[in-house]
C-alpha cells in the first residue's frame, strides 16, 4: 500500500475512529516509515494545540444563565398585568421591594444548587462510566461508601419495586462528601444525591417538595441531619415512590 | 443547565460575536425543554444538543449567510476523498514555531462548515458518528469534510507563518 493510501486513514487514526484491524495495520506502517509517522505525530499535534486554542475561549457573562433561566421558567402571568393589581402594588411597592430581595437571593441560591445536581445528573447519564461501584445489590454498595463519606446511610428493599440499584460513587457539593447512587425503573435513571445538612445548604430546606424543571422531576427532603435529592426524567409519581422507599429504609 | 458553559463557548464560536452567541444559546435551551420529550432515552443527549445549536445558528442571519456559502461552493466535492497535504509543509516543523493565537485566528478565519466540523472533533472530541448526529450528514461526508477542513487549517497556518517569516 502506497503512503498516499496510508495519509488518508491518519484523521481516523488521530480522532481515535479507526477500527482495531485498521489501527494494527496503520501502526506497523508508522514503524517502518519516517515520513507516515511524521505527519502522524503533526496531525496529533495539531488536534492537541487546536483544543487548547478553542477550549474555553469564550466564558458566559454570569448574566446569561440567569436571563436564560428565567426565560425557560414555565409562563407565568405577571400580577401586575391586571389594571387593578397596579394600584395595590403601587401601594406595596416598597414593602415588596424588600420582600422580594430576600426571596430571590433564597431562591436563586437554591437554584443554584438544584442547577448543581441536575448538571451532575445529566452527566452521569451521559458518562460512560456513570458510577464507581457497580451492582444491584445493596450490601454491596453501602460498605463501599464506607471510610468515603463522613456519615453513613441505608439503602431501601426493592424486592417488591420496579426500581433497580444500578450502582454509586463520591459527589461533592459545595465543597462536601456526599453519595451520589443511581437507579433504573424501566428506561429512566435517577439519580439519589445524600450529602450532609449544613448551613450552606439552607436555602435548600424546603421539606418535601417536588419541583419540575428541565423536564426533569425532583424531591428533596431532610431527615436525621442527611439531605436527600431525588432527581430524574421519570414521572412525578415515580420519583416519589422511590423517596417513599429511602424514607422507609433511613428510618430503619 | 447541562453544558452550559461548553454551548456558550461552541457558539461564540460559530457566531464570533457575545449578543449573538448568547441569542443563540438561550435559544438553544429553550427549544430543548420544549422538545425534550421527543429525546430519546439512550441516544446521544451532547448530540441531540449540539445539534439543536447548530440547526438554530443556521437560521440566524450569520447562520444564513454561513449556509448559503455551503451549498454555493459546492459541498457535493465532500464526498470525493481529500488529496493528502502537501509533502512539502511537514508539520511538526510547522507547529513548532505556531501560538495559540494564531491558531485561533486561523480558526476564526475558517468558513463556518470548517469551523464547526473541527471543533467538535477537536474541541468536544466527539466520535464520527456523534457528528453525523450533530451535523445530519453521512459519516463518509464527516471524514471528508474533517480532512479538508484540516488542510484549510494547515493552509492558513503556512501562509501566516510564510507571512511572518518574511
Ligand atoms: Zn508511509
Amino acid at each position: 500500500m502506497s503512503c498516499d493510501l496510508w495519509r488518508g486513514k491518519l484523521d481516523a487514526y488521530v480522532d481515535s475512529d479507526a477500527s482495531q484491524e485498521e489501527l494494527a495495520s496503520l501502526e506497523a506502517h508508522l514503524r517502518t516509515c519516517p515520513s507516515c509517522a511524521a505527519e502522524a505525530l503533526g496531525s496529533l499535534q495539531m488536534k492537541r494545540m487546536t483544543q487548547a486554542a478553542a477550549t474555553a475561549r469564550y466564558s458566559p457573562s454570569p448574566h446569561l444563565r440567569l436571563r436564560i433561566e428565567e426565560s425557560i421558567q414555565p409562563n407565568r402571568k405577571p400580577v401586575w398585568a391586571l389594571p387593578w393589581m397596579r394600584l395595590v402594588v403601587a401601594a406595596a411597592a416598597l414593602v415588596l421591594i424588600v420582600a422580594s430581595v430576600a426571596l430571590w437571593m433564597r431562591y436563586s441560591a437554591r437554584e443554584q444548587t438544584l442547577a448543581e445536581l441536575l448538571d451532575l445528573h445529566v452527566a452521569t447519564m451521559a458518562s460512560a462510566n456513570p458510577v464507581d461501584v457497580i451492582s444491584t445489590d445493596r450490601h454491596t454498595v453501602k460498605p463501599w461508601f464506607q471510610g468515603k463519606l463522613p456519615f453513613t446511610f441505608n439503602l431501601p428493599e426493592l424486592q417488591n419495586s420496579s426500581f433497580k440499584l444500578v450502582g454509586g460513587r463520591v459527589m461533592y457539593l459545595k465543597h462536601s462528601a456526599g453519595a451520589q447512587l443511581l437507579f433504573e425503573l424501566r428506561n429512566h435513571r435517577l439519580s439519589v444525591f445524600i450529602f450532609q445538612d449544613q448551613p450552606a445548604m439552607i436555602p435548600l430546606a424546603m421539606g418535601a417538595t417536588t419541583i419540575r424543571e428541565m423536564a426533569f422531576n425532583l424531591e428533596t427532603w431532610s431527615e436525621g441531619g442527611l439531605r436527600y435529592v431525588v432527581v430524574g426524567d421519570a414521572s412525578a409519581a415515580d420519583i416519589h415512590e422511590l423517596s417513599e422507599l429511602l424514607r422507609v429504609a433511613g428510618r430503619s | 443547565m447541562p453544558l452550559f458553559a461548553q454551548l456558550y463557548n461552541f457558539a461564540h464560536w460559530l457566531t464570533q460575536d457575545r449578543a449573538a452567541a448568547e441569542d443563540l444559546v438561550q435559544e438553544t435551551y429553550m427549544k430543548a425543554l420544549r422538545g425534550f420529550s421527543s429525546f430519546q432515552q439512550g441516544t446521544n443527549f451532547r448530540a441531540w444538543m449540539y445539534k439543536i445549536l447548530r440547526n438554530t445558528f443556521l437560521t440566524t442571519q450569520a447562520g444564513l449567510k454561513a449556509g448559503a456559502y455551503v451549498s454555493l461552493d459546492g459541498d457535493s466535492d465532500d464526498d470525493k476523498p481529500s488529496e493528502p497535504a502537501d509533502a512539502e509543509t511537514p508539520e511538526t516543523v510547522l507547529l513548532a514555531r505556531v501560538e495559540l493565537e494564531t491558531i485561533q485566528n486561523a480558526l476564526e478565519k475558517l468558513p463556518v462548515r470548517f469551523r464547526e466540523i473541527i471543533l467538535l472533533s477537536d474541541l468536544e472530541e466527539m466520535s464520527y458518528q456523534e457528528i453525523c448526529e450533530t451535523l445530519g450528514i453521512p459519516v463518509g461526508t464527516v471524514m471528508s469534510r474533517l480532512s479538508r477542513a484540516r488542510k484549510a487549517m494547515r493552509e492558513l497556518l503556512a501562509a501566516k507563518l510564510r507571512g511572518a517569516s518574511r
